[in-house]
């Protein structure tokens, strides 16, 4: 079963259509909530070492929309925009979800609802991803693998490099 | 062969919810068809018919204990499927790595402007 206190993201995959993603913060959850929600400091975090964050627009209001891109090492601009649907603050954010590099983009939005449960100085967050098909699910997941293997190829390049 | 499409591989067996919940069920432990029927809330045969689908792309396996047979999990057959989501789920690993970056200094900048918090 999982350890409580480990800060390793898990992704899990509940039905056809979903995409959970769980992980476990040190921190109280208004600053969670806050480093999630100000673009000064998304894009201190949000490019996961994969580039440079080149957009990051957040209008923070039902109806609202939000914008993030970045130019990926070796990929090229990735963007991602979409529009907040509900917003709890400190609790729960619902927003769409467009990934901009897949044909029909529009069309393959997803749903993400964001949920933060705060317990003794630490935060559980959640974020439940949806789409309404499972081929659009399988098409989300695979924008990550691109980085993946972006990311083994770096590894390659250093090893190799260390073998010099 | 209508229904060789569900048994081809473990993305397609799994992809029945009930089959994901015998799955589950088996992550804990070594179970007789009983105790998944039991568990689950489902008929036997229904139970039976997944199992066997499961048995088919090797994510279950089965032996004899006396009269009893016994299923348990195969993690090996689902090792593609957790290969698959796992270059996701590390850009969302790192991703939340640097947040945590992030949120020690959130900390440390409220620390510093109230003390009582």
């Amino acid at each position: 079963m999982t350890v409580t206190g480990s800060r390793k993201a898990t992704v899990t995959l509940p039905s056809d259509t979903q995409i959970l993603i769980t992980r476990e913060f040190v921190a109280p959850r208004d600053l969670v909530w806050k480093a999630w929600t100000t673009p000064e400091l998304v894009r201190r975090w949000w490019h996961a070492n994969r580039g440079e964050m080149t957009v990051c627009e957040i209008d923070l209001r039902v109806g609202g929309k939000w914008r993030y891109a970045m130019n990926a090492e070796g990929f090229g601009e990735v963007g991602f925009h979409g529009e907040y649907r509900e917003i709890q603050p400190f609790e729960r954010l619902v927003s769409t979800e467009v990934y901009e590099g897949i044909p029909d983009a529009e069309a393959n939005a997803a749903l993400d609802t964001l949920t933060l449960t705060e317990d003794g100085g630490r935060t559980l967050m959640t974020v439940l991803v949806e789409h309404a098909t499972k081929e659009g699910r399988d098409a989300h997941i695979e924008s990550g693998m691109e980085d993946g293997m972006q990311d083994a190829m770096d590894l390659l390049e250093e090893v190799a490099g260390s073998l010099r | 062969m209508a229904r060789a499409a569900t048994t081809t591989d473990a993305f397609n067996a799994v992809a029945e919810p009930r089959r994901r919940q015998i799955v589950d069920v088996l992550a804990r432990g070594e179970r007789p068809v009983n105790d998944l029927v039991a568990q689950l809330g489902v008929a036997q045969p229904q139970v039976s018919k997944h199992l066997r689908v499961l048995r088919e792309v090797g994510v279950v396996e089965v032996r004899g204990d006396g009269r009893r047979r016994l299923y348990r999990l195969n993690g090996q057959a689902l090792k593609p499927i957790h290969d698959w989501v796992r270059a996701y789920e590390q850009t969302w690993s790192e991703r939340f790595d640097e947040l945590d970056v992030v949120l020690d200094e959130l900390k440390e900048k409220e620390e510093g402007h109230d003390g009582d918090r």
